[in-house]
């Protein structure tokens, strides 16, 4: 069941167009990871939906309601600022309880409902301090529990984990997750971290410059890229700018041909998953490319190889766990779908 | 820990300096009023005396004088806020055409001398009713106070950030509810401040009062000014001891509300 439908969503700032056409759906209990640069509209988006935003032309329905001209009292979504935007002058129960209290629930439920959220989030034992006494993570956990005790039939999360610290942002990663397949609740996400949405997201869209460049499931995204800034945009990359000759393109063992009135490729590589090797491989799979390696770094886990290639003036960026010493002679061997080949 | 001598004394000697800066002209109104004879060139009074203090607490006019400045004050300070805390908000959160013009014109009464300001607005008031009468000085000193409480209101309205107000939007507060619940609680410090700017120039206010109010009603300050211009400096320094009372009341109030949690809090 649709719960969210945007239809061909438009807002111009001056020239600028932050929102260009913009159609997407978010299913019943669904997580969608709206991503893109800053810049790309997405946070727009999301406050166009929340009623922040008074679109040019387009319409938003909620549940099949009209809810393009409501004003954002009225919508019933719930929005997650980045900043978190709690009251300085409320304690945390206040501030948990305050669109309960809107709803003119008895008072008895309000207090009920907010436990019961503050027990959900772990963070039941702060009911009574003030923001400027909580950490940021606690703060976090507050605004979150603030935006869902009010049951909305939308949840508007916008870059939830941006104030974080890296470690704690991949542990509540998996909280986010569980806690909304636990309600069943639509939710839109947005982030600028394509390894964030990839990991937390039922759904993927990619926006870029005010238009959505592809909508779909995270393999979907990640495997069949509908373009160039797709392709590069979502997972580790390397990318490569070879020149044509004579229509073609020839890099490693492939000849690539290219249309009419292209100069050049741009060939985009899944850096983690390449194999070195220092012989020749027997078998003709995927896309076999010669070169020197001119530099390593080491990652912890892995090692990251600059190598230069004969094909192009860019040097290749892969990644493998085997050590290989700056100056050799390698093959990176990349296998099929794990590069993508766009002509300009 | 140990401090050289010299800095200590230095130090000893600023803060001394700074004292009598400060407190010096207060200690020369507090010897006038109980001075019963006062020649020069002794510097402290001959005779010291509750005389004048009981002609203050006698005469009903001063004290109907300093009631009539403290109500007259309270009420500016009411008006004023009236006037400003929408004006503020509009500034504050709305794009406004001729916003730094509009903010300017404020400062106007403030930015000329008074007494031509006053003359002829008493002269405008005479004509309409509002001559030799509380409210003309009310609305006088409303008037030329805006521009503590609208500068002072819009500066701590833009403070707020907008997301506070989103919230509450968001979970459902009407623009009036967010307002009543979220923006004018966080704004209590900067309507503090402005009371406080109102009500202290209102109370030493001479020139308005003076050219609206005299000779048919007298604040304190026209009192004072009157009692000075005989010669009675004694009365006069009775007056300022008593003028002060009320601002240091409101002052302690007022600290109290400001304590560094609300300003901590603002910071959020």
């Amino acid at each position: 069941m649709v719960v969210l439908e945007t239809r061909n969503l438009k807002k111009y700032y001056g020239k600028v167009h932050a929102l260009d056409d913009v159609s997407i759906d978010v299913e019943e209990g669904e997580l969608l990871a709206v991503i893109g640069p800053s810049g790309s509209g997405k946070t727009t988006f999301l406050r166009s939906i929340a009623g922040f935003v008074k679109l040019d032309a387009g319409s938003i329905k909620l549940h099949g309601r009209d809810i393009t001209n409501l004003p954002p009292e009225k919508r019933n979504v719930a929005m997650f600022f980045q900043n978190y935007a709690l009251w300085p002058h409320m304690n945390v129960f206040d501030n948990v309880a305050y669109g309960l209290k809107l709803r003119k629930l008895p008072k008895d439920e309000i207090e009920e409902r907010v436990h019961k959220i503050l027990k959900l989030l772990d963070i039941e034992d702060l009911v009574n301090r003030k923001p400027n006494q909580l950490s940021g993570g606690q703060q976090q956990r507050v605004a979150l529990a603030r935006a869902i005790v009010v049951e909305p039939e939308l949840l508007l999360l916008d870059e939830p984990l941006s104030n974080l610290d890296a470690k704690i942002r991949m542990r509540i990663r998996f909280e986010i997750k569980a806690l909304q397949k636990r309600l069943n609740l639509a939710t839109i996400y947005v982030t600028h971290d394509q390894e964030e949405a990839l990991s937390i997201a039922d759904k993927i869209a990619i926006m870029h410059l005010g238009k959505v460049l592809q909508v779909g499931k995270p393999e979907e995204v990640y495997r069949n890229p509908a373009n160039f800034f797709v392709a590069d945009f979502i997972g580790t990359n390397s990318v490569i700018i070879v020149h044509g000759k004579d229509g073609k393109v020839q890099i490693g063992n492939r000849t690539f041909n290219l249309p009419a009135g292209s100069k050049y490729a741009r060939i985009v590589v899944r850096s983690d998953e390449v194999t070195i090797s220092s012989e020749e491989p027997k078998e003709e799979k995927g896309l076999t490319i010669s070169g020197k390696i001119m530099g390593r770094l080491y990652m912890g886990s892995k090692y990251r190889y600059e190598i230069e290639i004969e094909e192009s003036n860019d040097p290749l960026f892969v990644n493998s766990q085997n050590i290989y010493d700056v100056g050799s002679e390698v093959y990176v061997i990349i296998p099929d779908g794990s590069f993508f080949v766009y002509e300009v | 820990m140990k401090m050289n001598p010299w800095r200590v004394t230095l130090r000893v000697i600023a803060i001394l300096l700074i004292l009598v800066i400060l407190i010096g002209p207060l200690v020369g109104v507090v010897l006038w009023s109980f001075a019963e004879r006062w020649y020069w060139p002794s510097p402290i009074p001959q005779d010291f005396g509750l005389r004048f203090w009981k002609q203050v607490f006698s005469q009903g006019r001063v004290l109907d004088s300093i009631l009539l400045s403290l109500t007259i004050a309270i009420i500016t300070v009411g008006f004023s806020l009236a006037l400003a805390i929408p004006a503020a908000y509009g500034f504050a959160r709305y794009r406004i055409p001729l916003e730094r013009i509009l903010l300017v014109l404020f400062l106007m009464p403030q930015a000329f001398p008074q007494l031509p300001i006053f003359i002829n607005l008493a002269s405008t008031f005479s004509k309409i009713g509002l001559g030799g009468n509380m409210w003309g000085i009310i609305l006088a000193h409303t008037m030329a106070s805006l521009v503590f409480s609208v500068w002072i209101v819009t500066a701590t309205f833009k403070a707020i950030p907008v997301e506070l107000e989103q919230v509450a939007r968001n979970l459902g507060a009407s623009r009036f509810r967010t307002f009543l619940t979220i923006t004018l609680p966080l704004a209590v410090p900067g309507l503090i401040a402005s009371s406080i700017f109102v009500f202290l120039w209102s109370m030493g206010e001479f020139t308005a009062a003076f050219f609206i109010g005299a000779p048919f009603i007298q604040t304190a300050t026209v009192l004072m000014y009157t009692a000075s211009m005989g010669y009675n400096l004694q009365i006069a320094s009775a007056i300022a001891i008593l003028l002060i009372i009320p601002s240091i009341i409101f002052m302690v109030i007022i600290e109290r509300y400001l304590k560094a949690e609300y300003i901590a809090g603002l910071g959020g």
